[in-house]
């Protein structure tokens, strides 16, 4: 016999009691870590696809829009911009670097972009097999694409237009997989990487064709697509990315561009921080539900300790009768509401990578999103913590009451 | 053995009682009788140091108990004293077996499962060891707080009107039995009651 086995039973004979209590607790605290793993990772996800890209340049239009669509690949273009002006652009005095986007294929919902070997390097990515593409037509396939198509080296498919799976496909011209890149853990593992004139070629009308390709050698090629003349005014681009050369650039170029060109710029960090005071409103209100149902469970678990001690006050009048001390009732109290608390937090943090886990695997959507389930936060320890101290203080009064229990007035007054 | 003197304790300012001195050798068996409210309760409580006392002293194996600390009370308490009461306040969310192991774990004592064995085969209720307290008659629970009263082996056992509320049967049972262990672990008893059952088992009375 000891304290713990006594606190255990006491919480045993009341079964019912002690699973709500618990279950309470562990809601709250499921809800709390599930935003906790939720938002954090999207966080790191964000800034870490973000990195390496100051400004992104393309159509007139929303300019959340035109950064969801080119830089995490979720809503779709805002129109095309000409190759032409892009090529100025990427020429200009504060442009350290431009990379070309061409979107509006796809396989799978997997979304084909046409960009060059920058794109990929701006995410260190690498080739887990095969080779980079050379020729038109060819791609290299992100780790989650080439995961759940069961896309090998040498495997060829028809992309569909537009960015959803109802777009009809362009059967005349199959692409050809040459490589599969390892996992960046960011948006390049749902991507489909292809050269600018793949994503041309395949909107090509038939007979246009035979124009474009029959030109062999290029006097001057374009600085952001080779295979094309460089001023070509025809040709029309989705994006661009861009990097700035000095901190002078973050000030003039968005002005430049949204003022003196027919494009629009738009700055990742600043649209992505926007976004998430907008989800942010979402989240708090989620946090505040979660702190409420952990409150309730913390003023649950007071009265039931409070109810609990007015039935055993006998108990706790013959305890002191055979020697315990006031100090050791006290502690007995404390640990029945700790005991709560931490098994009720205890539960909740693995309710809550439990949930997200589930989400990742089961949900399509979720394993898209990159975001895994086993990862821990130092905020868990405050959650497991803090449960700590709320179990102290929903018992504090219980306690003092065990504390100050008087054997005679008990025990004489039956 | 137990020795009062000039012991008095007041409710309030009203209402005092004045305790005769009292001397009671080391396993003699007394009855402690007189009407309700004559104080039986008040000084038998005064005498296991359940209520501290306010005026006199009460001198327990050699040490007067109304000079010792409140966590000091509390530790000779669990040494040398076993109660027993009207109701037998069994701990209802433990079963027979943890409720006497209680008994050594709250006084500090090493818990031993063999003697709680012997106990329980004692007051012939050896079965009952691992029964939840809801399922147990009124006369054998009363049979297991005297079980969780001795198992200490206390000198000294303080009772408070522990037949009751037993039927004749179980009432002549259960004070046998109290008495017998009593008297074989050389134990002092002391009944507080108003039962006049008892009074043909023991013959030294204490009249308040």
């Amino acid at each position: 016999m000891n304290l713990f086995s006594l606190v255990i039973s006491y919480l045993k004979a009341r079964p019912l009691n002690t699973l709500l209590n618990i279950l309470l607790l562990s809601l709250g605290i499921a809800v709390i870590t599930i935003l906790l793993l939720f938002s954090n990772q999207l966080k790191e996800k964000i800034s870490d696809n973000t990195k390496g890209i100051d400004l992104v340049v393309g159509a007139k239009g929303s300019p959340l829009q035109l950064i969801l669509c080119n830089v995490f690949h979720i809503d779709f273009p805002t129109g095309n911009i000409n190759l032409l002006e892009a090529e100025r652009l990427s020429k200009h005095r504060l442009v350290k670097s431009a990379i070309p986007m061409a979107l509006g294929d796809s396989y799978q919902n997997f979304r084909l972009v046409g960009t060059n070997r920058a794109y990929a390097e701006l995410y260190q990515a690498e080739l887990a097999m095969g080779e980079w593409w050379t020729n038109d037509l060819e791609v290299v396939v992100g780790s989650t694409v080439a995961e759940l198509l069961k896309l090998k080296v040498g495997a060829t498919f028809e992309s569909a237009h537009g960015l959803s799976k109802e777009g009809h496909a362009h059967e005349e011209s199959p692409f050809v997989v040459k490589g599969i890149l390892k996992s960046t853990h960011g948006v390049l593992d749902n991507l489909i990487l292809t050269n600018v004139s793949s994503i041309w070629k395949v909107h090509e009308e038939p007979g246009e064709e035979e124009l474009t390709s029959e030109a062999v050698t290029l006097i001057n090629p374009s600085s952001l697509v080779p295979s094309v003349e460089a001023g070509d005014s025809t040709k029309e681009i989705t994006a661009l990315l861009i990097k700035y050369r000095n901190p002078i650039a973050a000030i003039q170029l968005p002005r430049y561009i949204n003022g003196q060109t027919g494009m629009q710029a738009a700055s990742p960090a600043f649209e992505a921080a926007r976004l998430f005071s907008i989800l942010g409103v979402g989240v708090e209100a989620l946090t505040g539900f979660a702190y409420v149902l952990i409150f309730i469970s913390a003023l649950s678990i007071f009265i039931a300790l409070y109810n609990s001690l007015k039935e055993r006050q006998y108990d706790l009048a013959i305890m002191r009768s055979m020697g315990a001390s006031r100090s050791k009732l006290f502690i007995a109290t404390q640990l029945e509401g700790i005991s709560l608390t931490l098994l009720g937090s205890v539960i909740g943090l693995a309710l809550g990578h439990g949930v997200l886990y589930l989400f990742t695997e089961v949900v399509e959507e979720g394993g898209k999103t990159g975001i895994s389930a086993w990862v821990f936060y130092k905020e868990e320890l405050y959650l497991l913590v803090g449960s700590l101290v709320l179990g102290i203080l929903c018992s504090l009064i219980p306690s003092y009451q065990a504390y100050r229990t008087d054997i005679h007035k008990v025990l004489a007054g039956n | 053995m137990i020795k009062t003197s000039s012991l008095s304790y007041s409710f309030g300012t009203e209402k005092k009682i004045q305790f005769s001195d009292l001397t009671i050798q080391t396993g003699a068996q007394f009855l402690l009788l007189g009407e309700s409210g004559s104080g039986k309760t008040t000084l038998l409580h005064l005498l296991g140091g359940l209520l501290r006392s306010q005026v006199g002293s009460i001198e327990v194996n050699g040490t007067d108990i109304t000079k010792l600390s409140e966590s000091g009370l509390d530790r000779f308490r669990g040494q040398h004293y076993g109660f027993i009461f009207q109701r037998n306040h069994l701990i209802s969310a433990l079963t027979v077996e943890k409720n006497l192991l209680m008994a050594p774990f709250l006084a500090g004592l090493t818990q031993d499962h063999a003697r709680v064995d012997e106990v329980l085969s004692q007051l012939g209720i050896a079965e009952k060891k691992r029964s939840r307290i809801q399922d147990l008659s009124l006369g054998q629970a009363q049979r297991v707080a005297i079980a969780r009263a001795v198992l200490n082996k206390p000198s000294v056992i303080l009772a408070d009107e522990p037949t009751s509320a037993l039927d004749d049967k179980n009432c002549d049972r259960v004070s046998d039995l109290l008495i017998a262990v009593a008297q074989q672990q050389q134990a002092t008893l002391l009944i507080a009651t108003h039962d006049q059952r008892l009074k043909n088992k023991i013959k030294n009375l204490i009249q308040l």
